[in-house]
């Protein structure tokens, strides 16, 4: 990381003393490493023996057993998933006319995709109902009605309760700073933990299928709630609220009177991030066997049917840019006043329109049958003919040099060795230079932080999986690098491209990650390099955002300054904007390394040697303890990195004088 | 005016930072309010004793950051004061429940805050009526009260537009409707019309006087403009670095400056405005020949001073003279400002 270097001038004293102290472990490290090749490192130091691992994930299972048994929290579960039960199957009924209370499902599609429409005119106009209605025809069209609606049973259970839980949880936080101070450690933990780890205990508790999928979805979506939640009520003016306190206000009203309607947008966003990581999740739940969108793009893409896959993941981008277009225009949307005598209809238009257009679809559905439900024949699916066309176009002596190439050139030659390197590493020099690294960019305390989570990572027993794992993440990040920086720079230049292309990371960044799956797999086939591309491009997407973030933030002064200065355009990037951006951009590598290592666990489905194949074997069972093991590992190297970085971001935007 | 006071408040201190209470137990006397702020705290108001009678209008004046919206958050509670005690109707308000708290605010005390807080998701009728829903009033009855305080202050045609979509003299009249619509006993005004233009901010003053004498309502009324204290005021309060300087009638003040920093305050004021003839009439000599009105200031006195030839003329309250004013005297107020 050459950045640090770039201005020498701006440390102080005291952190001259952290290179050094790097320095020093980077040494021991690397005669560590040489005594190894030498052949002279005892094997105990190379790697922790079996012997000593301690058995974290029997211990993991025996207080789990404890807990769902002895503490009887298993019964507790069983009772919700009735009442949870009860919930998805009416949603069940409703969307999909499975065979259950109320019985009268399902709605035609016609009427959702018109409700749909109405509900999109009247938040963001005629683009907005266009896109609503667009995405349920194209949803019934393409033949996805059915998995699509499965999906969405149990989003829209999901959903809310995630909304009401985290709210209350945020109100309660707010309220109790014990609350608040018992909150924040676990969110910090479980923001860290890969999906993976959530579905396995919701399995266990909660039985397979739709009742465990909707319960890691609602937990998965719930911390950004408590966060939002909290952060609108700390918001709200106090004028305001001492204004409700002299009209004489009890606490219940001020809360539900002037608090929570006070704190509308911040709670609004919170919706749209809750919806959002729902439906990413949601459609992950097909690890665990969740019918739906998910499911069926898993089974398509592991008989390599591409086709299929690509009209999937269209139709999964469609309704994330529907829910998350639409939630987002909520939040602006401001209240209208009407004027005096506007008559009750014209009040409540959009109403009286969707429960207009609902009834009269239903109808129609009534007389025509193919407006309620279509049949399995009649959709325009071209998978067959895109299949060929993606195969034809791989085939394609050009692409498939082009792909070849990279398979073989970036495989071999710099992939496998760097693979292969970084295995070749003695455990505690490995974990010397990740402390080394946390020293330099962080501060001690980092160090102290690093060396104890690898450290963890290495008596839990996975250390190989690990760095594979690890490996993957570097790798793709490096790559996403050398990619997603120059595109930034150059986008960062004009205001017109810094708009574009923050409007397609935005609008990349609400499709759930499975998505991604599906280019890399089109291209490369169920290959290593596939994993890497998947990530890559996962990855991508914050750093270009913060490099844009970062260089149009740069104070219009400053640039001013270095242009009198006579400064050519490469001068101004690289003494001016670019370290001024740097903490900024710090952020997005630091989140782009969250998303990698949230990614390669996903993209282990494809088939490689890491954490996220392990993960996923213990799906398959009920190994709660190993699951739980695997997932820490893959938290505590995230943590480390988040640590570190942070703390480095933090440092410098007080350094630059930017925060 | 000397029925029972209505607010009353003894050695007040409400000092912000981190452990306010321990650092007033183990403060030392008489330290300064850049004593206090060196050791990390600040005394929005610092030992503050006055008393508010019924039908009172007291003004609080003094610079920017001096103390009076902290004052008079503290008479109503929203500040819990760090020392002292503050008695409303006789009763220390400190020692009240939650509930009684609620109840007082409900039935006896209305405010209008500086920068209005207004709820932003209400309509002006809505924001209107937000005290009376909190009283649990029938809904048709708090309409009905809503519109008529509205069409009051001038918002009339506007009653369902949002806080948003108004001026923010406008926005300003709503958070006045809303304190008129309980027609409280006790006021709590925070520079009211400071965002209204001069011919509002005189109808507005003359409401407020207006119930202030019908009703015997006793206001505590913050403000920046001399002018509009001395219409107001029975009172005035001048504040300095949390300190009340001096709490007297405005002729006293001029008159009779109590500190360097009230004589510099009101340095500027044409004396001659604001001192009545009342104040200078003394009982030792009453003059002789036609009495002027006690309620005239030296001002309105200006052509008859310089023309009388008296060197003391008498001083008549309602008919029946009260004392008599050295003519030089006034005349000396008058020639001051020039
Ligand atoms: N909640 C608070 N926390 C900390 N300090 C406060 C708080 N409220 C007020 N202060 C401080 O108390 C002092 C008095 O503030 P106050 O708002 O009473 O001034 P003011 O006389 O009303 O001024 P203005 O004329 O500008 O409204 C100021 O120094 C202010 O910074
Ligand atoms: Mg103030």
């Amino acid at each position: 990381m050459a950045e640090t270097t770039a201005q020498p001038e701006l440390r102080t004293g005291q952190t001259l003393t952290r290179p050094r102290g790097a320095l020093i472990l980077v040494g021991v490290a690397i005669v560590l490493m040489l005594l190894q090749y030498a052949g002279l490192l005892p094997a105990a130091l190379f790697r922790v023996p079996e012997a000593v691992v301690p058995n974290f994930a029997g211990w993991l299972d025996a207080i789990f057993n404890f807990v769902k048994d002895d503490l009887g929290l298993l019964k507790l579960t069983r009772f919700l998933t009735e009442i949870l039960q009860a919930f998805l199957d009416t949603t069940a009924n409703l969307l999909f006319g499975k065979r259950r209370w109320p019985s009268i499902g399902p709605i035609p599609w016609t009427a959702i995709a018109a409700v749909a429409g109405v509900i999109g005119y009247y938040l963001g106009g005629w683009t907005m109902a266009l896109l609503a209605a667009g995405t349920f025809v194209w949803t019934a069209l393409i033949g996805q009605w059915k998995i699509a609606m499965e999906t969405m049973s149990v989003l829209v259970v999901a959903a809310p309760s995630a909304f009401l839980i985290g709210l209350g949880l945020g109100i309660l936080a707010w309220r109790k700073p014990w609350v608040d101070a018992a909150l924040k450690p676990i969110l910090s933990v479980l923001q860290t933990l890969p999906f993976f780890t959530y579905l396995l205990p919701a399995v266990i508790f909660f039985k397979v299928g739709p009742t465990a999928g909707a319960v890691a979805t609602t937990i998965y979506a719930i911390p950004p709630m408590i966060l939002m939640t909290t952060l609108g009520l700390k918001k709200v003016s106090p004028e305001v609220v001492e204004a409700g306190n002299m009209s004489g206000c009890t606490r219940r009203q001020l809360l539900f009177h002037v608090y929570l309607p006070s704190a509308r947008t911040e709670i609004l966003v919170g919706v749209n991030q809750v919806i959002m990581l729902c439906l990413a999740m949601v459609v992950l739940t097909a690890f665990i066997g969740m019918p739906g969108l998910g499911a069926k793009l898993l089974a398509m893409m592991g008989s390599f049917k591409l086709g299929r896959s690509f009209e999937i993941g269209i139709t999964i981008v469609l309704l994330a840019v529907m829910l998350d277009r639409m939630s987002k225009a909520w939040v602006v949307k401001q209240p209208e006043h009407f004027e005096k005598g506007t008559p009750w209809w014209k009040r409540h238009l959009t109403l009286c329109l969707a429960a207009g257009a609902f009834v009269f679809f239903v109808l129609v559905a009534q007389i025509i049958p193919e407006a309620g439900q279509l049949g399995r024949t009649q959709n325009f699916s071209m998978g067959k003919e895109l299949d060929n066309l993606i195969k034809g176009f791989l085939d394609i002596g050009a692409v498939k040099a082009t792909t070849g190439f990279l398979r073989a050139f970036v495989n071999v030659q710099i992939l496998i060795p760097f693979r292969n390197f970084l295995l070749s590493i003695p455990t505690p020099a490995l974990i010397l230079l990740v402390a080394a690294f946390a020293l330099w960019l962080g501060g001690r305390k980092q160090a102290i932080y690093a060396t104890l989570f690898f450290s963890l990572v290495a008596l839990s027993g996975w250390w190989d999986r690990s760095v594979i794992t690890l490996y993957s993440v570097l790798s793709a990040v490096a790559i996403a690098m050398l990619l997603g920086l120059p595109i930034g720079i150059v986008a960062a230049r004009t205001e017109k491209w810094s708009k574009r292309i923050l409007l397609v990371c935005d609008t990349a960044q609400t499709f759930p990650s499975f998505v991604y799956l599906i280019p890399a797999i089109m291209l490369f086939g169920i290959t290593d390099i596939a994993v890497i591309f998947s990530i890559l491009i996962f990855a991508m997407v914050p750093l270009i955002r913060y490099t844009i973030e970062g260089l149009r933030t740069v104070p219009e002064e400053m640039t001013e300054a270095a242009d009198m200065a006579g400064a050519t355009r490469m001068q101004k990037l690289w003494k001016v904007q670019l370290p001024l951006a740097l903490p900024t951009m710090a952020v997005g590598f630091n989140q782009a390394i969250m998303f990698a290592f949230f990614m390669v666990i996903i993209a282990a489905f494809i088939g490689t040697q890491d954490l996220g194949q392990e993960l996923q074997r213990t799906l398959a069972g009920t190994d709660l303890g190993k699951n739980f093991v695997l997932g820490i590992c893959v938290a505590l190297m995230a943590l480390t990195f988040d640590l570190t970085i942070l703390k480095w971001a933090n440092d410098q935007k007080k350094l630059l004088g930017l925060d | 005016m000397t029925t029972k006071p209505v607010i009353s408040c003894r050695n007040v201190w409400k000092i912000f930072g981190a452990h306010p209470e321990r650092y007033l137990a183990q403060m030392a006397e008489g330290k300064s309010f850049d004593q206090i702020r060196e050791d990390g705290y600040i005394a929005g108001v610092k030992d503050v004793s006055l008393d508010v009678s019924k039908g009172e209008m007291l003004v609080i004046m003094g610079l920017s950051g001096s103390g009076k919206s902290t004052l008079v958050r503290c008479f109503s509670r929203l500040h819990e004061i760090t020392g002292g005690s503050i008695e409303v109707d006789g009763q220390d308000i400190m020692s009240l429940t939650e509930k009684e708290l609620i109840e007082l605010r409900r039935n006896k005390m209305g405010m209008v805050f500086q920068s209005f807080g207004l709820l932003p998701h209400r309509t002006v009728l809505e924001n209107v009526a937000f005290p009376l829903e909190m009283r649990g009033q029938d809904k048709h009855e708090r309409r009905a009260r809503a519109l008529e305080v509205v069409k009051l202050v001038g918002l009339e045609g506007r009653e369902d537009y949002f806080p948003r979509e108004l001026s923010g003299g406008q926005q300003q009249r709503v958070g006045i409707a809303r304190s008129l619509a309980i027609e409280p006993d006790i006021w709590f005004l925070d520079e009211p019309f400071s965002a209204l233009d001069p011919l509002i901010r005189r109808e507005m003053q003359d409401e407020f006087l207006r119930l202030q004498a019908l009703l015997g309502k006793t206001i505590v009324f913050i403000t920046h403009d001399f002018d509009e204290a001395l219409r107001l005021a029975d009172r005035i309060a001048i504040m300095k670095d949390g300190a009340v300087e001096q709490c007297d009638t405005p002729d006293q003040i001029v008159l009779r400056p109590a500190t360097e920093y009230v004589r510099k305050f009101t340095e500027d004021i044409d004396k001659a405005r604001v001192v009545h003839a009342r104040v200078l009439a003394t009982a030792e000599t009453i003059g002789e020949g036609d009495p002027v009105d006690a309620k005239a200031t030296v001002q309105d006195l200006a052509r008859l001073l310089v023309q009388d030839t008296r060197d003391v003329i008498p001083v008549a309250k309602d008919g029946t003279v009260i004392g008599g004013m050295n003519r030089t005297e006034a005349l000396e107020i008058l020639l001051e400002n020039g």
